[in-house]
């Protein structure tokens, strides 16, 4: 099987936040929830870059070490995903997650967190594929219809890629030594220990 | 004298004609900000260098009406002047910059967050990366879980072979079947109110922090999340007896914890392990000290544990994240703590516990473990019976 991870070419995203967008239609997720998101750092300042960052769907993921009541399971793909109806809200992989993943409906008591939201890769959750149940809990399950996450796919420039590690790897590092620079994939070192300096 | 007057009258009109015709360029007006500058001029006129007008031609103009010269024209040579090349910027798109994962490497080195800008409501969102996570994530299943349950399961064992190794500590004197009042009904009340709440506080703590290797395989996923949700409820709803009673606590026996001369020489004796019983107050130096680390640490653990339960309050994950560590490494020793309460409050210490549940002790334990406060008990008394000032009856 592939090993499914995100690459985020902070030299072509232009922060259009069409993937924030794209994820927050295809999934009906709550307001308030955001999957993903774009961050600029040095914003305004020479040096500025964009990057797209949801849950990166670690190796090792820190979220199901920590979860108290361990509603996290991997895929045979290698996504890490949640059991919704196990998960008691505690922010404990709100802690954890060095990307900061996880997102609660605040709907539970004294502001209280509720069931955490994250990225699925577009793969929805436990339940049967592509049900309504699945759909009202997790949004679309896109990886069961041989579809790729539709942030990626829908993404402009091609800065966001998904799919297999090793392939967009590939791309992106063909895409380094064409135009001779490259700041490396962000958040892959924490998540995959894996760096991708050209 | 007139002709010099005269000519000083031609010469200021000479200046001030010059003037004018300065302050009157053409097209525009004196004063614009065409004619000002706020800079000093450069140029060739200025005194400045380079600046002037290339010539085209180095040939010698003819004087106005004369034939041109039938020489051929030259073209005058570039003055000398050691300019730099000025390189072109490299793209704007070539930024470059520190690569991602040395900066990752860095910040996870020195504890810090990936900060950036976000155009959503979330700002807490900016925080990009923060590799600190993977360093909570060894606080709690590590250290926390590791040393909690040494800790907690060591005093256990350590009670335990307390009990059995020296037993209960004895009445030595027998019981007198005399007693003496030691709790007031608040005192008791607001006891057993703090007592209960701690005791749900951690077991439901524990639960969260040791349930998913201990319970989890036991009782199944579902039953193990019900169990686990209706806890934190019970966790966070009964966090609010505990503080109310830590202040009832505070405000009923701060003046009795006061530290005193009584207790260093109950600890030079050797507390607890000494021979006989050193003189104590109403609470011996052991007490107090149980009484001050417990208020201390259940603030602590109130304000941390509050902080953790509206997460909006600390909109910020490295906060959220010591406030975590604080919450859970004091709820652990404190836990350890209270089960050495528990011990030498109950079957550790005979007569120890009808104090806190009737409100009366045995005489001789009173005198035993706390005789200063005995002999002030009985003065008192004595002073009430009988006023200093009181005359016998019929003595008027």
């Amino acid at each position: 099987m592939a090993r499914l991870k995100f690459l985020c070419d902070s030299d072509r995203c232009i922060e259009c936040n069409a993937c924030v967008t794209a994820c927050k239609n295809e999934h009906e997720v709550p307001w308030g929830i955001n999957r993903r998101r774009v961050v600029t750092l040095n914003d305004g300042k020479p040096g500025e870059r964009s990057i797209s960052m949801a849950c990166m769907h670690c190796t090792d993921a820190p979220c199901a070490a920590v979860c108290p009541v361990s509603c996290f399971y991997g895929t045979a793909d290698a996504l890490v995903l949640h059991d919704k109806d196990l998960c008691i809200g505690c922010g404990y992989c709100f802690y954890a997650c060095p990307f900061g993943a996880p997102q609660y409906p605040k709907v539970g008591n004294f502001g209280g967190r509720g069931k955490m939201d994250k990225c699925t890769y577009c793969a929805g959750g436990p339940q049967q594929d592509n049900t309504p149940v699945e759909y009202m809990q997790y949004g679309s399950n896109r990886i069961a219809e041989g579809k790729l996450p539709l942030c990626a796919e829908m993404c402009s420039t091609k800065a966001l890629l998904a799919g297999d590690g090793d392939i967009i790897a590939g791309i992106y590092k063909e895409r380094v030594q064409q135009r001779g620079f490259g700041s490396g994939a962000w958040g892959w070192r924490t998540a995959y220990k894996q760096e991708l300096s050209v | 004298m007139t002709a010099v007057r005269a000519l000083g009258f031609l010469l200021l009109l000479a200046v001030s004609g010059v003037a004018l015709a300065q302050q009157q360029a053409p097209g525009v007006p004196s004063g614009s900000p065409e004619v000002q500058s706020s800079a000093p001029e450069v140029g060739a006129g200025r005194g400045g260098t380079n600046n002037s007008q290339q010539p085209t031609s180095s040939e010698q103009q003819p004087a106005t009406g004369q034939p041109r010269s039938a020489a051929p024209e030259g073209i005058a040579p570039r003055p000398a002047v050691p300019v730099a090349p000025i390189v072109a910027p490299p793209p704007f798109t070539a930024r470059g910059g520190p690569d991602a994962a040395d900066v990752e490497l860095e910040e996870a080195r020195r504890l810090g967050v990936v900060r950036g800008m976000v155009s959503i409501p979330n700002q807490s969102a900016g925080i990009l990366v923060q590799p600190v996570g993977r360093d909570w994530r060894s606080w709690r299943t590590t250290v926390l879980t590791i040393a909690g349950a040494i800790l907690v399961l060591g005093t256990t064992a350590l009670l335990a072979g307390l009990f059995f190794w020296k037993g209960p500590t004895r009445i030595e004197a027998g019981r007198s079947g005399r007693s003496i009042a030691r709790y007031t009904w608040l005192e008791r009340f607001n006891h057993w109110m703090v007592a209960t709440s701690f005791v749900i506080l951690g077991l439901t703590g524990l639960n969260i922090t040791f349930g998913v290797y201990v319970l989890r395989p036991v009782v199944g996923p579902e039953a193990f999340t019900a169990l686990t949700w209706w806890g934190q409820a019970a966790h966070q709803f009964l966090s609010f007896p505990f503080v109310i009673g830590l202040a009832g606590m505070l405000a009923v026996w701060a003046r009795d914890n006061w530290p005193t001369r009584v207790d260093v020489a109950w600890v030079k004796a050797g507390g607890p392990m000494a021979k006989g019983h050193p003189p104590a107050g109403r609470f011996n130096a052991a007490q107090k000290a149980l009484f001050w680390f417990q208020v201390g640490g259940g603030v602590a653990a109130a304000v941390t544990g509050y902080l953790l339960m509206a997460p909006a309050v600390l909109d910020n994950v490295t906060s959220q994240q010591i406030a975590h560590f604080i919450h859970g490494a004091m709820a652990m020793v404190m836990i350890a703590v209270i089960l050495g309460h528990i011990y030498i409050g109950t079957i550790g210490t005979e007569g120890a516990l009808e104090g806190m549940s009737t409100g009366r002790v045995d005489f001789n334990y009173a005198r035993e473990h706390h005789s200063v406060w005995v002999e002030e008990q009985l003065s008192e008394a004595r002073r009430v019976v009988a006023p200093p000032d009181a005359r016998a009856a019929g003595a008027d």
